[in-house]
């Protein structure tokens, strides 16, 4: 007995260790129950759930226009794309038609949005993986988007800028120039930050040839957003689907070849910079016009009317108080956020109230993949996996 | 999306191969859903995917909804994609609530889709977590949101907003 245990190896023992939730490199609140056979892995559990606030049953509890504060903190580092998703889908479902203006606009805010996430996942990342002066040039790029959300909405984040039929407010004088300042310094930024990492040994030996799934396989996953297009699939919701006023826009689909690490990271950089082209174009075909539907049933009516017109102030009476019903029926609306294909399904019962408010969340069903991607690596690359994933807790357990 | 006609005739194929699978369609604000009976669903998924000229083979999304007071109560929806032809199609599978039979405990059945599209493992987890239905031959079937041992399912209609007891109730002994 002795003997044996003598000659037992150490290295083969499947150890089960648990990572998490409140450990800096999961990204928020992810606890990872993982089998480990010396430094590899070979099963890795997620465990989620930790940061579920019940935001979908609290939205049936609110009117449809109190419902879009709610739905962007779920997940709160895209917060234009959940307020798009859901009120698109309500758009929808009530038949109205956005004005040109408003769907430049809305443009505009996603795609800065967009940046603004890849940055957080830039910095974040590649923090993770020992590069902590990247986090200090991302975040100093990022606080200029916010400081433009905030010049136009009053709101760093969670803007509640989008409304039902367009936005909320005009941009304000001095906007365009300060957001054009920013779109001629942003490429410049985003070529310095691949000088910081693109030939860096260290970055390239812990994301080149790690955490690679098949396309097919990641279509099996229901993957999508960057993570799909590094493994070589052109698939983005924004080119495949008519929404908003994309269809206008000349850009470009980043794809990688391996579907590596690397690739991850080289497509999410060159969607930045595609994303500054598509600012720039929405800005320059801004269109005049009114940047929110004149439909006095859903819209609340002007501020100067309310002295002046006894029907606009019975209308925003209505609004404010019981808000507009909207007739039986269900809205299943996708749009390509920063992590993939984000669904917004409302059912609606005809009263004032969303019967159902579902987020298929891309970070949810990602995560999924992360499995595949890690089992059978070294821990560490496991770490680089789950940064290149990019999941927002906060969307994953809503 | 397949236009009105176009998803007639899917109903009209589907009712060949599977008699009795769909019970209605559904076209409205442009987007196009078939309702089925939960027993026939992998027979009507698989045939959605599989059979030339349809394929849709992207499970996009999978989510659940309560329809009190409707009977059947409950469906559960597919939202399948084609991406080559960029079309989408609704399943819904209705189902009752087995616990208007009196059986307070009885929860509603369904098959599991995990095998044809993976995507649905976590997906079909939440369902379950928030309508209590329960997945045949889903490989791990628990809550996946809420914690283990909680009891109710919260995303029913007639589940309360509100209705989550105080666990931390110190200032409420002492000062309440």
């Amino acid at each position: 007995m002795a003997e044996q245990l003598l000659i037992e190896d150490r290295t083969s023992e499947v150890m089960t260790v648990n990572m998490g939730p409140h450990h800096p490199a999961t990204h928020g609140v992810l606890r990872l129950v993982v089998d480990l056979e010396g430094e590899v892995v070979r099963d890795l559990k997620p465990v989620i759930g930790y940061v579920h606030t019940g935001i979908e049953k609290s939205c049936e509890d609110k009117s449809y226009w109190k419902v879009i504060p709610f739905v962007e903190r779920m997940d709160y580092v895209s917060f234009f794309f959940q307020m798009e998703a859901y009120c698109g889908a309500v758009e929808r479902l009530v038949g109205l038609e956005i004005p040109e203006r408003a769907k430049h606009l809305r443009v505009i805010f996603l795609e800065l949005n967009r940046i603004h996430s890849h940055l957080v996942w830039l910095g974040t990342t590649a923090l993770d993986l020992g590069a902590i002066s990247m986090l200090w040039y991302c975040f100093r790029e990022r606080d200029r988007i916010l400081d433009l959300f905030e010049m136009a909405t009053g709101q760093r984040m969670h803007t509640r800028y989008f409304q039902v039929g367009g936005v909320i407010e005009d941009i304000p004088v001095g906007f365009e120039k300060k957001l054009r300042e920013f779109l001629t310094d942003m490429p410049v930024r985003v070529e310095q930050y691949q000088a910081l990492l693109d030939r860096n040994e260290v970055f390239l030996q812990r994301t080149k040839n790690t955490g690679i799934v098949s396309r097919e396989r990641l279509l099996e996953l229901g993957v999508t957003g960057p993570l799909l297009r590094a493994s070589g699939e052109p698939w983005d919701l924004r080119k495949a689907f008519d929404y908003l006023a994309y269809p206008k826009f000349d850009f470009k689909v980043p794809v990688g070849t391996v579907g590596d690490n690397y690739d991850r990271y080289r497509v999410r950089v060159a969607e930045m910079v595609e994303s500054v082209r598509i600012v720039e174009q929405a800005l320059d075909g801004l269109p005049e016009g009114p940047f929110i539907a004149d439909d006095r049933k859903y819209v609340l009516p002007p501020r100067s009317e309310l002295s002046t017109s006894m029907e606009s102030l019975i209308h925003h009476f209505k609004l404010v108080t019981e808000g507009y019903r909207v007739g039986p029926g269900e809205m299943y609306y996708a749009i390509e956020s920063p992590r993939g294909e984000l669904g917004c399904f409302v059912l609606a019962d005809g009263s004032a109230k969303p019967a159902r408010v579902h987020f298929r969340d891309p970070s949810f069903v990602n995560l999924q993949a992360f499995k595949d991607m890690s089992i059978g690596s070294y821990i560490a690359d496991m770490i680089c996996s789950l940064g290149m994933l990019d999941p927002i807790l906060g969307g994953v357990d809503r | 999306m397949p236009d009105a006609p176009g998803l007639e005739l899917i109903r009209g194929e589907i009712d060949d191969a599977q008699p009795g699978a769909v019970l209605d369609t559904g076209f409205e604000r442009g987007r196009a859903s078939l309702a089925i009976a939960p027993e026939h669903l992998i027979a009507v998924l698989t045939w959605l995917r599989e059979s030339a000229g349809h394929e849709y083979g992207f499970l996009s999304s999978l989510h659940a909804a309560d329809y009190l007071p409707a009977e059947p109560r409950f469906a559960v929806h597919y939202e399948l994609l084609n991406r080559d032809r960029v079309e989408r199609i609704r399943v819904k599978a209705l189902l009752a609530d087995p616990a208007a039979n009196g059986n307070e405990q009885a929860l509603p059945e369904i098959d599991s889709c995990v095998e044809m599209f993976p995507t649905a493992e976590f997906q079909e987890r939440e369902v379950f977590d928030f309508f209590g239905i329960v997945f045949k031959g889903h490989p791990d079937l628990r809550r996946i949101l809420l914690p283990d041992d909680y009891v109710g399912w919260p995303q029913r209609r007639d589940f309360p907003v509100g209705g989550e007891p105080v666990t931390f109730t110190y200032n409420e002994k002492n000062y309440g």
